[in-house]
């Protein structure tokens, strides 16, 4: 079940509003993408806290054979 | 995995009901907190480290390798148990998963960027992992433009 840019991008913004996200659609089948977030509150968090954060704005959308979206490539970092 | 795991913690003799009660009880958090502590590096992957089925669990499986990193492979394909276990144990809901004396490290993404950087070998360097620093070295390199 293919997910659009647009929807991944909606569901990160809703927990990081004030993020610069920039959502690839890396084999245009709707299904691997990547999806560079830069976000203030990811100072203070190492990688992986920054990108527990984001798997769980996505609210299930990764998870296992049920999950519409197969692959998310994630880079995470603060504005510099 | 399990009987090997088993093998391990119960040495005695006489032990072989108690064994199989034991395979059945011992919990996936329980098999995956064994297998992180027993090994210094953990790769939990889809398929094994000798034919990797899928792009992300490959990719990671190459770095270790060009590295000469010593890692024991937990394909998760093979029992749904650990591959839902594995997620609950990181919180963290893709596979693969590096783990490092016990400590998760981070999926391919992290992986990637951690070799980069040369945290990876900073890492293995603090945790007495041994690796080629001249194949780490190469790599950023390689990948650096």
């Amino acid at each position: 079940m293919p997910i659009l840019a647009k929807d991944i991008e909606a569901l990160i913004r809703e927990t990081f509003p004030d993020a610069k996200i920039t959502i690839t659609d890396l084999a245009g089948d709707g299904n691997h993408y990547s999806a560079e977030i830069v976000d203030e509150s990811f100072r203070e968090m190492n990688r992986v806290q920054q990108q527990r954060a984001v798997y769980a704005s996505l609210k299930g959308k990764m998870d296992g054979a049920n999950g519409e979206l197969h692959a998310l490539s994630l880079t995470t970092r603060a504005p510099e | 995995m399990m009987v090997n795991n088993h093998v391990k913690c119960n040495p005695e003799p006489f032990a072989a009901k108690h064994q199989t009660y034991e395979i059945q009880t011992m919990s996936a958090e329980e098999q995956i907190k064994e297998t992180v502590t027993a090994n210094d590096v953990v790769l939990f992957m889809k398929g094994t480290k000798q034919m990797p089925q899928c792009g992300f669990s490959n990719h990671v499986v190459g770095v270790l390798q060009t590295i000469g990193v010593e890692f024991h492979d937990v394909d998760v394909l093979a029992d749904p148990a650990i591959r839902q276990g594995i997620k609950d144990y990181s919180d963290w809901p893709t596979i693969p998963q590096l783990y490092v004396k016990g400590d998760f490290v981070g999926g391919c993404d992290i992986i990637s960027e951690m070799t980069m950087s040369g945290e990876l070998g900073e890492l293995l360097d603090k945790s007495g992992v041994s690796y080629s620093k001249e194949a780490a070295k190469k790599i950023r390199e390689g990948n650096a433009k």
